[in-house]
């Protein structure tokens, strides 16, 4: 059994159909319901459902202060190479993209954790581009060796890996997983990932139920907003974080709802999402999930973030740089091209103070190496 | 009229307990703290940062308030007796509220788990509070492994619904001999209150207070019901009447009897 199962089941959902029945009654009356069904959390992503923005955002946030507080956690990404094999219409790391390459040495990786480190931060994201020859799983081991002296918490978001590629991680210190399915309409995915190990749909799909029996604590999934019907994406993308709770329920699970941004190639977004869109999936997803972690990233601007924050977010990253040794290489040993540009640029104290601001609390470090 | 909990050796007065977790601020906390004269808070190992170039949560805890640290985020009883060994290896002290989550989704207690950690860590002089769903046989073998208080919740975490677990709570107040503190779900002063008035030695509060508008105001008054509700249950609460009196009672007739 895997989550694939329900996706094939589900795959002709009739999501207009449903969409059709929905009445403003009916929004008013999920939202003063506690375990909302598959039928309810379409219902919330209605057309019909836009109207009733404001009592979801209310609903939303009142679940949010009481499961997690008036807290939010922070992280930082770490792009330990840009090399990758694969080559999806949308990425900047496209291996088809002449863009300037490196992967870091150890040295630099420390170095890189040095500065990192400085600013406050304990919760690390480290990333790859996918490629095995070039950042292979032993090289990720010896960074993580290397990292755990600096940050109390490592994720990794890299190519998918085996159960015992996880299972060795985590013995490491890894205790997060990202991974995005991208897009989760599996004929899509194959127009959008045309080349590389990357085109294995269900080798990705499956890979957080993986790292979940590898006992990773924290897992992460996602769609890449701008490729498909957004409406769809999300659709699955809760019946996806659904799924891991229900059958890995001492793990903790988080989406994130990234937008394509610009980034080297020229690929335009096929589907539009307004900031009105990522509010309505923001307030279904939580209001869906009260326990599901959500995290919004630099990817956006800094008002939308700001005002994303009292609708249900619980994770952000802070002074994020999306380039390979971005932090301490020079100018001209940096590689100039991001997998995608940020949005929000301000530094960790900037960010720190905002949340003060804003009357949150900034979590720096929310666990330990046992 | 003196009124002392005494745990392991140490008296406590303030029989309202505070969790640390969930405040918009330290600075907040803090105030909750001294509003409510907490005079012992959980704090989570997994925030306690000595290092930080920020702010360390043990910096905001006031003077005459002891801390107890708290094993969450362990999976199991492995992951929970290693927190508690590195609290205690930290200075952080050796009152250990157990904490053993398997279920994300309500984060309800895994009793099975709780109970291995009370045996080995009570075994090594750890005093131990842990924190489980009110079951009395487990409580029972809590007892027996070494724990230092059981706390049953009285509803599920952060969920703010009060003592939905109150006859289970009742019985254990009944036949457990140590302190029971009802931790975790109340989300009002009057349902704290209920618990003291119940019999329960103290109660753990955290997201009513943290997330309350004004949270020292909300710790006061917390700690003023379970002031209120502590008095009333050693004033000796009147059973509430189960029958009414009847003006013509039912065997009145023995009494016409006698007369005749």
């Amino acid at each position: 059994m895997s989550f694939y199962d329900n996706y094939c089941q589900n795959k002709n959902f009739d999501l207009e159909g449903n969409f059709n029945s929905v009445s403003s009654a009916s929004i008013q009356n999920i939202l003063l319901q506690d375990n909302l069904n598959i039928a309810q959390f379409v219902a919330l992503l209605s057309g019909e459902a836009q109207n009733y923005l404001e009592s979801m955002a209310q609903r939303a946030q009142e679940i949010t202060k009481r499961n997690f507080g008036n807290v939010i956690e922070l992280y930082t990404p770490m792009y330990l190479s840009n090399y990758c094999d694969n080559s999806c219409l949308y990425c900047g790391f496209n291996l088809n993209n002449d863009i300037k390459r490196r992967t870091l040495t150890l040295e630099e990786v420390e170095k890189e954790a040095q500065f990192i480190s400085s600013l406050g931060l304990k919760h690390l994201l480290i990333l790859t581009g996918e490629s095995r020859l070039k950042s292979p799983v032993s090289y990720i081991q010896e960074c993580v060796k290397l990292l755990k002296k600096y940050f109390p918490s490592l994720a990794i978001e890299v190519y998918p890996l085996t159960e015992d590629e996880y299972t060795q991680l985590v013995a490491q210190g890894v205790d997060g997983l990202t991974i995005y399915q991208e897009t989760y309409d599996e004929q899509l995915y194959a127009k959008m990932h045309i080349g590389g190990p990357k085109q294995d749909y269900r080798f990705r799909l499956d890979a957080p139920e993986r790292g979940a029996r590898a006992r990773m604590r924290n897992i992460s999934i996602g769609a890449l907003l701008g490729l498909g019907d957004w409406r769809k994406e999300v659709f699955f993308l809760g019946l996806h974080a659904k799924y891991l709770q229900d059958n890995f329920p001492d793990v903790e699970i988080g989406i994130s709802v990234p937008r394509i941004q610009p980034q080297v190639s020229d690929f335009k977004p096929i589907c539009q999402v307004s900031d009105k869109n990522i509010v309505q999936i923001i307030l279904a997803l939580r209001i869906f999930l009260p326990r599901l972690g959500i995290t919004i990233s630099t990817r956006e601007n800094p008002q939308f973030r700001e005002n994303l924050l009292s609708l249900g977010i619980t994770r952000m990253s802070a002074g994020s740089i999306t380039s390979v040794g971005g932090h301490t290489l020079g100018e001209a040993d940096q590689e100039k091209a991001p997998q995608f540009e940020i949005q929000d640029k301000r530094s960790v104290s900037q960010i720190k103070a905002v949340l003060e601001r804003k009357g949150y609390q900034p979590v720096f470090k929310d666990w330990l190496y046992l | 009229m003196e009124d002392v909990l005494e745990i392991a050796g140490k008296k406590i007065n303030n029989r309202l307990f505070i969790g640390t977790g969930k405040f918009s601020s330290y600075q907040i906390m803090k105030k909750a703290l001294e509003e409510a004269k907490a005079e012992l808070a959980t704090v989570a190992l997994r925030r306690v940062d000595e290092s930080s170039k920020t702010e360390n949560i043990m910096d905001y805890i006031p003077q005459n308030c002891s801390v107890m640290i708290n094993t969450s985020g362990a999976r199991d009883a492995q992951e929970a007796v290693r927190i508690a060994r590195l609290a205690e290896a930290a200075g952080a002290g050796n009152w250990i509220k157990i904490e053993v989550i398997r279920d994300n989704k309500y984060l309800l207690p895994d009793n099975i788990e709780t109970l291995k950690v009370v045996e080995i860590l009570a075994k090594e002089g750890f005093i131990t509070f842990p924190y489980m769903s009110p079951d009395l046989s487990v409580a029972r073998r809590m007892v027996d492994a070494g724990a230092s208080a059981v706390m049953p919740l009285g509803s599920p975490i952060g969920s703010n619904r009060g003592v939905k677990t109150r006859e289970l709570i009742e019985i254990m107040v009944n036949e457990i001999k140590l302190p029971v503190i009802v931790d975790a779900g109340l989300g009002r002063p009057s349902e704290a209150c209920e618990c003291m008035e119940l019999g329960c030695a103290a109660v753990l509060v955290n997201t009513a207070i943290a997330v309350a508008q004004n949270p020292p105001e909300m710790a006061q008054a917390f700690a003023q019901a379970v002031y209120a509700g502590r008095l009333a249950y050693l004033s000796g609460i009147p059973a509430a009447g189960k029958f009414a009196s009847p003006s013509s009672p039912l065997t009145g007739f023995l009494r016409e009897a006698k007369k005749s």
